[in-house]
């Protein structure tokens, strides 16, 4: 099939096998490396990126299924080349070792403080029903869960979020 | 993964149609379940007819109170809709204790109810599963089944359904609206999901390209407090072992009325009526909600390795009970 995708700003057009994963088309067909393929299974969240804004697992998004959706990687978090503060903070704070799980980390971050922003309460909320959501430890653990660090750089990660979060 | 085609449908009617030339074909939503099972060569659908941009992705009142959810609704949105927040929190409860933030996102609300079991024979296509290929047996009774049935299984399948929210959905009477080739209808969520029996490859009642277009949840009354507790071997991200979602009508010191749904220990979400009918009028006292739910219990056949699911009912099923009867009006 022929779809467009549009990623990081920019429209792509590509041929496709319908069983492309949109995180296949962004890697093998796009060239498009920041997204990466741990499990394959939507259990480790290294292949994160944003749909519409929204924090997904593009190994179990197929290709030809997301014509409509904005795609942003991490690689297109950095405008014009400067950094995006989360990218930013995860350097500051050391908060990676071999790096693999890190792409998908920072886009779930940005994504997961939008979620906190709109109000989204999570399973650890005293109050689900408040009007703002306080990001504390045990919160940033639990929105962050569906992102896994075979490193466990989760120490650094943690305050790197909250940093940003902060602001 | 098999080949197949893919079509996006442009109403429900036409997403009907399109399913019911194909009798391999399914429907696709967030696809985080069916994707996935794709892969590993378990579902074979030769055609995939897209419904994630059907116009069934509101929450909608309707005039009797009734609150009712698209189908295509995300298991996100539904858990941050103020309404339910406030009026159904053991839906928002269940919804943010299962899966991920990124899961979360793309799965809806038809899609969750029709996941299947993570029963590992039934994702391993180099074991039997009576399931997966019917008539081929099932290594899960002598084999690994800790997280598997300890109620309403049959010799063919010890299988669990997976669903944190079915089971509030459960709790909550909520009632199934479909469409299909033979026209709409409404199921209750607690008919919706089959006992294994000996046909355990079918999960629910559902027909070939019938498809979920919303979730009708019932108004609570007033006094009503609701809430699901979840047991699991880690604090964030997995399934349950076993859960409780209820609902409690308190009334001076006693239990006016009770619904009470359990995960984790069945092919479906487990009304437990036994516990429902000995608590209603009783007292609210923690030695009366244990008393109820292990008369529920007493029916439940243990496998070598689940029995420890019995008393980690009993305890969820009494602490979520306490809790909700001690919550302030």
């Amino acid at each position: 099939m022929e779809i467009t995708l549009r990623v990081d700003g920019q429209e792509r057009r590509l041929v496709v096998d319908t069983r492309t994963s949109l995180l296949d088309a962004l890697r093998e067909r796009l060239g498009i490396t920041s997204p990466k393929k741990g499990c394959d299974h939507g259990q480790c969240g290294a292949c994160t990126v944003l749909l519409g804004g929204r924090r997904a697992l593009s190994c179990l998004a197929l290709a030809v299924a997301y014509e409509d959706a904005e795609i942003v990687t991490a690689a297109g978090l950095a405008e014009g080349g400067d950094l995006h503060p989360m990218q930013r903070s995860f350097i500051d704070h050391d908060a990676l070792q071999c790096g693999y799980c890190t792409p998908g980390q920072i886009v779930s971050a940005v994504g997961m403080l939008a979620e906190a922003e709109a109000g989204w309460p999570s399973a650890v909320s005293a109050d689900p029903d408040a009007d703002e959501v306080v990001l504390d430890d045990a919160e940033i653990a639990e929105r962050m869960s569906g992102n896994l660090c075979r490193c466990g750089a989760y120490v650094n990660i943690r305050p790197a979020i909250a940093e940003v979060a902060r602001r | 993964m098999k080949p197949f085609r893919y079509q996006r449908a442009r109403d429900v009617r036409g997403a009907v149609d399109m399913l019911a030339q194909a009798p391999h074909g399914a429907f696709l939503a967030g696809g985080t379940n069916l994707v996935d099972l794709m892969r590993l060569g378990v579902a074979t659908p030769d055609l995939l007819v897209d419904v994630r941009r059907l116009a069934c992705d509101r929450i909608e009142e309707l005039p009797d109170g009734t609150l009712r959810i698209g189908a295509t609704v995300s298991n996100s949105e539904l858990a941050a809709d103020r309404r339910v927040r406030r009026r159904y929190p053991v839906l928002s409860q269940a919804l943010l204790s299962g899966a991920s933030g990124q899961l979360r996102n793309l799965a809806t609300t038809g899609g969750n109810l029709l996941q299947r079991t993570r029963c590992v024979y039934f994702q391993d296509l180099t074991t039997p599963c009576n399931k997966r290929e019917p008539g081929s047996g099932c290594p899960a009774r002598e084999g690994y089944h800790r997280e598997l049935a300890i109620l309403g299984w049959s010799q063919a399948c010890v299988a669990t359904h997976p669903s944190d929210m079915a089971v509030a959905l459960a709790a909550l009477d909520a009632v199934v609206r479909t469409r299909g080739p033979d026209g709409e209808r409404a199921v209750p969520l607690t008919e919706l999901h089959r006992l294994p029996g000996d046909e355990p490859e079918r999960d629910t009642v559902l027909r070939h390209g019938e498809l979920i277009t919303a979730v009708d949840l019932p108004p609570l009354p007033p006094a009503a407090r609701s809430g699901y507790r979840k047991v699991r071997d880690r604090a964030s991200y997995a399934f349950a072992l076993v859960s409780v979602a209820a609902v409690v009508e308190p009334a001076d010191g006693a239990v006016r009325d009770v619904r009470i749904a359990l995960g984790g220990v069945a092919h479906k979400p487990w009304r437990a009526s036994t516990a429902e009918q000995a608590l209603r009028g009783a007292p609210a006292t923690a030695e009366r909600f244990r008393a109820a739910a292990e008369a529920e219990l007493s029916a439940a056949r243990p496998l070598a390795g689940n029995a420890f699911k019995i008393p980690l009912v009993c305890n969820t099923l009494v602490a979520t009970l306490v809790g909700l009867a001690d919550e302030p009006p």
